[in-house]
């Protein structure tokens, strides 16, 4: 038995080690810009750096918009299944998971097949479009993740008796949507958005290949051409998508313990 | 005068039909219980009033207006739920007035209404309370008080009840038809539990197999069954198997033992076997016991229940039970003793179907 534990310890000590040096290692070569001595100047560099700040402007622009619209797709998608359709389920199950096992090269390849400037809808022909196809592009890539945050969400309270509920009180589906439904998943919509942003944030595939301006790819400019501030963007970056599950983590216990307020 | 009418209500879910031939009509301001054991198609009659399922057959109508092209939010009806179904997110004054809101009632009516139907459930100082900080009893309750708000036209009870502890179901069943009785509103309760149903209902509907097997007032219920699944669902009931002797004098015979009946037995003829219904408490072996009808057996178990004491005697291959009320001097029979079960002919009841 004690033996058992202490191969248990062992096994995560080794895993801490294999996930904390290098994060160590990055940190302290990050911060060694200034020789000789310890210094910020890296983070000050990337700070400074006017393409950091457009390209993770248009990063965070573009995850609100997926947030926004990935909710809108899939709070009365996954409603409309649990209510209506529960023997499609595993069907959008599947089709959610897609983007986990298809890479997202070969997806934005489908895209620039579908949307390019010769096809019917010509996303690509102008700025606009590309963006809208970008955000599409991210809603696709987050799905997985949103669709079984607010699903979870939606099992934890009876959907269909608070639906019949509010339609006896003379409620129409907008009302029943927003007013019954929404407040009461707001701890799954609030972790998928999370998720969301931190997937966003780092992106870079379908990004460069739509040639958008985005932090994904600009993290690998820099990383092509400098010595100190790469270490120091992954460190912001590393930062970001752990506030992210930080925030994910305290929704999810609030939601456990707090009443579910509108 | 008649106000909710349910004409040859049929539904079907595939190739299975839950529903046959359902008729009944309802008074305004009557307390109606569907009762009947689970998929029998109570709630599914419930919920085609409420809108919830369509029929496949028949028609609907509330106030002589026909129902069937309306949806459940155009309907002016209030529902229960027995998962009592509160918006978690909304307190209970905000429960209360939904239906107003959603209605677009002025401000001042809507805190009127609330204010009111909080009174009538005795709930006024839980008006902030958010719906996981009540009691089971106390949910259900706002969820009444939400269905009464916008004053609907026919109250739904969807086994309100089933939730809760022993306790408090009967006090809410109380108070929910002194409520009703006080709003006079026309309501439908589902439920299975007969005693429920016997308690609070001016009719009762037992429902078996998606059709009514009987409607009629609790006594009429339980006292003149109108079918065998009526009679063995609805309280104990001894069902004994006795062979007729002579039809045209209502004779017949529970092992060797020769009774007469008093009602009459109809198209049988001699040798053919009856179903037969009594209630346990309709006799009694107490001596100097009345009744004009005397059955002799040999108890097999005596069986104390708190407020009765159920013995159970053997009259040819026929077990009867019976029931004594408990009173401190009372001993009960001893198992092997031969009794004499005395009764009124009246109370033997014969079942046709």
């Amino acid at each position: 038995m004690k033996t058992n534990r202490l191969l248990a310890w062992v096994a995560i000590a080794i895993g801490v080690v294999y996930f904390i040096v290098p994060l160590i290692g990055t940190f302290e070569f990050s911060l060694r810009m200034r020789r000789g001595e310890y210094s910020f100047d890296a983070y000050q560099s990337v700070f400074s750096d006017m393409q950091f700040r457009a390209t993770f402007g248009y990063s965070m622009l573009m995850a609100f918009f997926t947030i926004i619209f990935g909710i809108l797709l899939v709070v009365p998608t996954a409603y409309w299944v649990r209510l209506r359709l529960p023997q499609i389920r595993p069907v959008v199950e599947f089709i959610t998971l897609l983007p986990l096992v298809i890479p997202a090269i070969v997806i934005v390849f489908g895209y620039l097949r579908l949307y390019n400037s010769s096809s019917f809808i010509p996303l690509t022909n102008s700025t606009s479009g590309t963006n809208a196809l970008l955000m599409l592009s991210y809603i696709t890539l987050s799905l997985p993740y949103m669709y079984r945050a607010i699903d979870t969400a939606m099992r934890s309270i009876d959907v269909a008796t608070l639906t019949e509920a509010a339609e006896s009180l003379g409620a129409r589906w907008p009302t029943i949507m927003f007013r019954c439904i929404f407040p009461n998943v707001m701890s799954g919509v609030l972790s998928g958005a999370f998720i969301t942003f931190a997937i966003v944030m780092g992106e870079f595939t379908m990004a460069a290949l739509l040639n958008r301006p985005a932090f994904g790819p600009y993290l690998q400019l820099v990383g092509a051409n400098k010595a100190y501030e790469p270490s120091a963007l992954a460190i912001i970056a590393f930062a970001i998508t752990w506030l992210s599950m930080g925030l994910l983590q305290l929704v999810s216990r609030l939601q456990k313990t707090a009443p579910r307020k509108a | 005068m008649t106000f909710l009418t349910l004409s040859k209500i049929q539904k079907s879910f595939g190739a299975v039909q839950v529903v046959r031939d359902f008729d009944m009509t309802i008074e305004k301001g009557e307390f109606v219980s569907f009762l009947g054991p689970s998929g029998c198609g109570k709630t599914t009659v419930l919920r085609m009033i409420a809108g919830f399922e369509s029929p496949s057959g028949g028609e609907i109508s509330i106030d002589g207006r026909s129902q069937a092209n309306l949806k459940p939010n155009q309907r002016n009806i209030g529902m229960v739920f027995q998962a009592y179904a509160l918006f978690p997110n909304m307190n209970v004054a905000e429960n209360v007035a939904f239906g107003l809101k959603v209605a677009g009632k002025p401000k001042a009516e809507i805190d009127a209404r609330v204010n009111e139907m909080l009174g009538l459930i005795k709930l006024d100082h839980l008006a902030d309370r958010y719906p996981y900080q009540m009691s089971g009893g106390q949910q259900q309750r706002v969820a009444l008080a939400r269905a009464l708000a916008p004053k609907p036209q026919v109250l739904l009870l969807d086994e309100p009840l089933s939730a809760l502890d022993a306790k408090i179901r009967v006090s809410l069943r109380e108070e929910i038809r002194m409520i009703q009785q006080q709003l006079g509103i026309t309501t439908v309760f589902v439920t299975h539990d007969q005693e429920e149903a016997l308690s609070i209902s001016d009719r009762i509907v037992v429902m078996n197999g998606g059709r009514a097997d009987q409607i009629g007032s609790p006594f009429e219920i339980y006292n003149r069954p109108a079918t065998r699944f009526v009679a063995s669902f609805v309280g104990t009931l001894n069902l004994i198997e006795a062979k007729v002797i002579d039809p045209a004098a209502n004779r017949i015979a529970i092992g060797d033992q020769a009774i007469t009946l008093r009602e009459p037995l109809g198209a049988v003829k001699a040798g053919d076997t009856v179903s037969l219904a009594l209630r346990p408490e309709a006799g009694s072996i107490a001596e100097g016991a009345k009744g004009d009808t005397a059955l002799t057996g040999k108890v097999v178990s005596s069986n104390f229940l708190g407020s009765v004491i159920r013995t159970r005697m053997k009259v040819g291959d026929a077990v009867i039970s019976f029931d004594m009320f408990n009173a401190p001097g009372l001993s009960p029979p001893a198992v092997g003793e031969t009794v004499t079960l005395r009764f009124t002919a009246s109370d033997l009841l014969i079942i046709r179907e």
